[in-house]
């Protein structure tokens, strides 16, 4: 018998099955998506299978889900009805390698006051704020450590308001974006604190894998020379050690309970025929999405499991700069971020107050152009105007972008459920995402986007537009009702007391001594960074408690 | 010769093609970047092995390193259920109705050229634009599907000789060459 079954194969999955096959465990790691990340013929070793193919990549579903073969139901609260939208909601790709497949690399670490935000902000009306049990300095270790195995460049003290931490970044930043160049500067200018945002992605060559060229084919793409290391490097390691199977195209269907224990998984494999496995621990990594959907599909019941769905609702301040050619598709999508949205001051405090709230928090502003060109068609009229606009590139040269991943509270309300009639192609219901943004994350949105207004203002720019994602009438009503935010966080709550949360504080299910959680499921909170790395930390944390290691 | 298209259909969507991007005052237009040929292609895509669905990786060759792109991904079970469902629809067929019937973009494109009228070719600009209007939907689908005929990587039978994006001052796919640190960060 495996000594662990791994359901998922993105960064939370991959971390796990790092540490516990270095600490001489067998796994078995189960994905339902194909495997495009590592070679058939030498499962340590990359394939070669991405590409810089918008068609690809952007409009035919390579990375997965295919909304045809796994939908999503969803709707904006429950007096909506059953779903207003059945297709892609928040889709993280399903393929070996997960999100970090597709994401840009942006890996931020969180801050001490993340942890403890009920203590140092308290409670806020219909959310349940909440501590986390534990602290920034019982995971910085363990920070340390996947920032070591993926790669991150970054520059230590380049954020005047970040965390403490143990040692330099593994690597030094990349190349900056030119026009990361002037909105660092204009941002300078009114007073913020702009920095080379932490990247996994590789600025010189580490641990046998390049440093990037500088493509742009990153955010959504996967990266053809493997620079980007999340999670490529965390499979190769642990496909080397032989003590790994990876078993692609192999969908779990539940996970098999007795008592106090899981003993084991149903899966259907590449062949359609279903099957079963045993093992001495289950660890399920599907996301926030897919974990809440299998364990409620395999009968776990708790009044938290799939509440506090946190997606990061999104401010996007677009200016337009008629004098200038931007380029942003040269480079790594994001080098520049600031995090004075997090931060309080006067300001902060009394649009707070305007707002009726105790408090407002933002979140990350990453400093973002963009604009492949099939995407930007799409947004030009056809006819004679069709070319001459095309080669105007107003969208692809001339506008630069902040994109405030604001943090959302943990309301019960916004939540994960089983649809009760949209099915996978394999007949099992599909996640259902009720969601919407609520006072507190409208309020942050207005605020902190006046003041990236303010700094595109400064940086020359001849008009703006406040939009957000989803799309609400607050601000305009322009983008999509549905939320198109990869963060996906906050569905398996960790926490001392079972009665309020999921999972305990070593991210195993109160409920069940062998059934761990390794994404983003159990954050308490959403803050307003990514939640990549700390959910990886979080899994290696999990790992090592299980294997009786430490973190190096 | 047309993949899957009848050479009448194919001569109405070649017309519907360049009325959506004409060839205007030196910028190519859908005839010379053989947009209706991209359509085609993606309506007839089960007609190759392997599908002409997704073009392989790491590069095509134009910036140096091998020509990947022309090697297309063979498909799982599954993204052959999901393609085919896609491009050919339900047809009545329990498998691929899971959610409830699925319309093919073959029998959308066969309905929405036919509403276009058999003379569309040979009719003027103006009647072929107020025809065009006439669908919104369809009008919408052909037109998303323009885009990626124009501006899309050559190999999926549009964007002839990386036409369109000459015209726009792209390069398209740049691996294995990629940028320099002076490209990204200067003007």
């Amino acid at each position: 018998m495996t000594d662990a079954i791994i359901i998922g194969s993105g960064p939370g999955g991959s971390t796990a099955a790092e540490v516990l096959t270095r600490a001489g465990w067998s796994v078995v790691i189960m994905e339902k998506g194909r495997n495009h990340l590592l070679d058939p013929s030498d499962l340590t070793k990359p394939a070669s299978d991405y590409s810089n193919d918008e068609i690809k990549f952007m409009v035919r579903h390579f990375l997965g889900p295919d909304p045809l073969i796994e939908p999503r139901a969803f709707r904006r609260s429950a007096d909506e009805g059953e779903h207003t939208h059945v297709g892609e909601v928040n889709s993280i790709p399903t393929t070996v390698g997960g999100g970090g497949t597709h994401a840009d690399g942006k890996v931020p670490r969180f801050r001490e006051e993340d942890f403890r935000l009920l203590s140092t902000y308290g409670p806020q009306e219909d959310a349940h704020v909440a501590d986390w049990p534990l602290t920034y300095d019982e995971l910085e270790p363990f920070y340390t450590e996947v920032e070591k195995a993926i790669g991150v460049s970054g520059r230590a003290g380049a954020n005047p308001f970040a965390a403490w931490r143990s040692g330099p970044y593994p690597m030094p930043p990349g190349a900056p974006m030119y026009g990361a160049v002037l909105s660092a500067a204009a941002a300078e200018r009114v007073g913020l604190h702009p920095y080379e945002a932490p990247t996994a992605a590789n600025s010189i060559a580490y641990d046998g894998r390049p440093a990037c060229n500088n493509c742009g084919f990153c955010a959504f793409y996967g990266c053809p020379i493997h620079a980007k290391g999340d999670p490529v490097a965390l499979l190769t390691k642990t496909m080397a050690t032989g003590r790994a199977e990876l078993m692609a195209e192999t969908y779990v269907s539940r996970i098999r309970i007795e008592g106090r224990r899981a003993t084991g998984v149903d899966y259907i494999g590449p062949d359609g025929v279903e099957r079963s496995m045993d093992a001495g621990v289950v660890i399920v990594a599907g996301g926030a999405i897919e974990t809440p959907r299998l364990l409620l599909q395999s009968g776990l019941e708790h009044p938290a499991l799939g509440r506090h769905l946190m997606v990061h609702f999104q401010t996007i301040m677009v200016g337009h700069f008629k004098d200038l050619r931007l380029h942003p598709h040269k480079g790594r999508s994001v080098t520049h971020v600031h995090d004075d949205a997090m931060i309080q001051d006067d300001r902060a405090r009394a649009a707070a107050a305007e707002a009726n709230l105790p408090w407002i928090r933002g979140g990350l502003v990453e400093h973002a152009g963009g604009g492949f060109p099939i995407g930007e068609a799409r947004h030009l009229p056809w006819g004679r105007a069709h070319a001459p606009a095309m080669r105007d590139a107003q969208m692809s040269e001339h506008m630069w972008v902040f994109i405030m991943q604001g943090e959302d509270l943990p309301y019960p309300t916004n939540a994960v459920d089983l649809s009760p009639s949209i099915r996978d192609a394999r007949g099992f219901p599909v996640a259902r995402i009720t969601y919407k943004p609520g006072r507190h994350e409208l309020a942050a949105s207005k605020h902190h986007g006046g003041i990236l207004q303010s700094v595109l203002e400064e940086m020359g720019a001849d008009w703006t537009i406040h939009t957000s994602s989803p799309g609400v009438p607050e601000f305009g009503d322009r983008a999509s009702r549905i939320p198109e935010s990869r963060h996906v966080i906050g569905t398996a709550r960790m926490g001392d007391d079972p009665a309020t949360s999921v999972v305990d504080r070593w991210s195993r299910v109160h409920t069940l001594d062998n059934l761990v959680i390794a994404d983003s499921s159990v954050f308490v909170t959403s803050t307003g960074y990514g939640p990549t790395l700390t959910l990886v930390a979080l899994a290696a944390r999990a790992a090592h408690h299980l294997a009786g290691t430490a973190p190096g | 010769m047309p993949v899957w298209l009848t050479e009448r259909e194919y001569l109405v969507l070649r017309a519907a093609c360049a009325q959506m991007m004409p060839s205007d005052q030196g910028a190519p237009g859908a005839e010379e970047a053989g947009v209706a040929d991209y359509i085609d292609t993606l309506l007839g895509a089960f007609t190759f092995d392997p599908p002409r669905i997704w073009a392989g990786g790491p590069t095509s060759g134009r910036k140096g390193g091998e020509a990947g792109f022309i090697n297309f991904h063979s498909l799982s079970t599954l993204d052959e259920l999901a393609w085919r469902m896609r491009i050919e629809g339900s047809l009545g067929l329990p498998e691929r109705g899971f959610n409830g019937p699925v319309v093919g973009l073959q029998e959308k494109y066969r309905q929405g050229l036919a509403a276009l009228g058999a003379d569309f070719a040979e009719v003027d600009g103006a009647e072929q634009e107020r025809r065009l209007r006439a669908d919104e939907g369809f009008c919408d689908l052909l037109y998303g599907h323009c885009c990626e005929g124009m501006y899309g990587a050559p190999e999926y039978g549009g964007n002839r000789d990386g036409i369109g994006w000459a015209y726009i001052g792209r390069d398209g796919d740049v691996q294995p060459r990629g940028y320099s640190d002076e490209d990204v960060s200067g003007p």
